[in-house]
């Protein structure tokens, strides 16, 4: 074998090896799922035959489709009002002067690194003093605020890099600011965009935290409190307790194999320009 | 038109504001004897300390990993690439609820991890990884880097594309080693992958709040406690809200301060 050849070989051992670390959990706790329900396992051991039924028994068992729904209608809900808000908010930060801009954005930053563990407390009783604990509000709107700081950051980085001259060309043509970001700053700015709703919906879905504070009552859980109820109520029966990690791991991992082409290399090309 | 914009940001910046009035409103609630009497809680400060122990397998040895391999694998071309990247970031999508249970299986003494151990003659070494006193902290530990590597690796492996390769042949004009050229090219050329791995691993290890709620419960005995599950305990179970508030305001603040030192270090390299 040539240098190179060597050298190729050498890389694709390292990455097949971080590629078969990466997957193997996955792997056997998807293989465990396939065991039936309660079944007493020791290690990894192949069932006896392939079975969806422990899928569909956890299902039913830890009320999946209800817990499901709620992470549907809070998930698309953080996301669209983060998009709405999110898209000229960067553009002004992005495009425009106006008083203030600096400091704001720069509370903004920080609102990008403080996490739920240091506002969970306050944000509880607030919450509660206004009665909303219960509600899908109370994982809607903190979701939300969280995650403009973000997209706002990841917009504005997004249309600073848009050369002014497309703009300006529009405007030339008589088209108003509104328009110019409408008409022609959005549709070539889809990939970033499209990124931004990815991550932010991930967050949103597998957010546990939040729920867990917020949310006693049965009928408002998200998928992963549940996910974590059925835990501590079947732990010892694995394969069910497997199915429902599978689960509710689903859609985000349907999300990202789907997206993933363009996710990560938005997301790549995003975090070196911030 | 020009107005509407204007609001629209100032309103995400009143929304923000909101939750950092949240903040000071408990803080002048609790007064500020909670964070002289957090400083000085033997329970806070081991619960800090696990936490750079979680900084170490969260952030420094991803980092160090994906570092050295992107090192060594700087030259080669090789196809397939699309693929391994988004395998070894798919640990970085899922649940950390979802993590925390499924791991807390590949460690059960019955589990896979222990299987495996017996079946190449190291039998001996089974026992309940997350219910020993001296092995449930690493252990959650590898769980956080198992997260994280993948992110650092597809990071700086894409970065080191970046990388001009004008640069690499003049570092070898120059009779630069691997070693050298790693120190001289790779790593100036990878300085903002660097600092965002560092500062979202880092901010991973100091939340991990989902894997270690899931798995141990900051068990056995506060072996894996760190701040953000004191956090919930105190305000949430026990009834210290003033002390929860505490040090939760100190974490934000070491955070924002860590991701400033980050920066600042990762930036001001030649």
């Amino acid at each position: 074998m040539t240098a190179s050849g060597v050298e190729r070989a050498v890389t694709y051992a390292v990455l097949a090896l971080f590629s078969v670390l990466a997957l193997a959990p996955i792997a056997v706790i998807v293989l465990t799922a396939m065991h039936p329900p309660g079944a007493l396992l020791t290690g990894v051991e192949l069932p006896h035959s392939v079975s969806l039924a422990t899928f569909r028994s956890a299902w039913d068992a830890g009320g999946f489709g209800r817990l499901m729904a709620s992470s549907v209608l809070v998930s698309a809900s953080v996301v669209a009002l983060t998009t709405a808000l999110c898209i000229p908010a960067g553009y002004a930060f992005g495009t425009m002067r106006f008083p203030g801009a600096t400091p704001i954005f720069y509370v903004m930053l920080a609102g990008m690194v403080v996490p739920f563990e240091s506002l969970i407390v306050p944000l509880y009783y607030t919450f509660r003093d206004a009665g909303l604990t219960d509600t899908y509000w109370a994982l809607i709107l903190p979701q939300t605020g969280l995650s403009i700081s973000f997209g706002t950051f990841w917009m504005r980085a997004f249309f600073r890099s848009v050369p002014v001259e497309l703009a300006d060309a529009a405007r030339v043509d008589g088209a108003s600011s509104w328009r110019v970001l409408w008409r022609v700053l959005v549709p070539i700015g889809r990939p970033a965009i499209l990124t931004m709703v990815v991550l932010v919906f991930m967050w949103t879905w597998n957010e546990f935290l939040l729920a867990l504070v917020m949310i006693s009552d049965q009928s408002h859980r998200t998928a992963p409190l549940g996910l974590s109820t059925f835990q501590s109520r079947y732990g010892v029966d694995v394969p069910s307790v497997s199915a429902a990690a599978v689960l509710v791991a689903a859609p985000v991992v349907v999300v990202y194999l789907l997206t993933q082409r363009q996710f990560l290399r938005g997301m790549l090309a995003g975090s070196i320009r911030g | 038109m020009f107005a509407l914009f204007v609001i629209a940001p100032i309103a995400d910046g009143a929304w923000i504001s909101l939750f950092r009035w949240d903040g000071v409103t408990s803080g002048t609630w609790v007064g500020l004897g909670n964070y002289r009497a957090a400083i000085h809680d033997a329970a806070v400060r081991t619960a800090f300390q696990h936490s750079l122990v979680l900084i170490l397998f969260y952030a420094v040895l991803p980092v160090a990993v994906g570092l050295a391999l992107t090192g060594l694998l700087v030259h080669s071309r090789v196809r397939g690439v699309a693929a391994v990247r988004t395998v070894i970031f798919l640990p970085q999508v899922l649940a950390a609820v979802v993590v925390g249970v499924a791991w807390r299986w590949l460690y059960d003494p019955e589990g896979p991890i222990n299987q495996a151990l017996a079946a190449v003659g190291l039998g001996s070494l089974r026992h309940s990884w997350l219910g020993d006193l001296s092995t449930a902290l690493p252990a959650v530990g590898v769980i956080g880097s198992w997260i994280t590597t993948g992110l650092c690796l597809v990071l700086f492996m894409a970065g080191a594309q970046r990388i001009p390769p004008a640069r690499y042949e003049a570092a070898r004009v120059d009779g630069a080693g691997p070693v050298r050229e790693f120190f001289a090219v790779t790593l100036p050329g990878l300085r903002n992958e660097l600092a965002v791995a560092l500062s979202l691993t880092v901010i991973a290890a100091l939340r991990a709040f989902d894997i270690i709620y899931v798995t141990t419960k900051g068990g056995p005995g506060d072996a894996t406690t760190v701040p953000s599950l004191l956090i919930y305990t105190r305000a949430f179970v026990t009834g210290q809200v003033g002390s929860a508030a505490a040090i939760g305001a100190i974490m934000g603040l070491l955070i924002l301060a860590l991701v400033v030192i980050i920066t600042r270090l990762v930036e001001d390299r030649p």
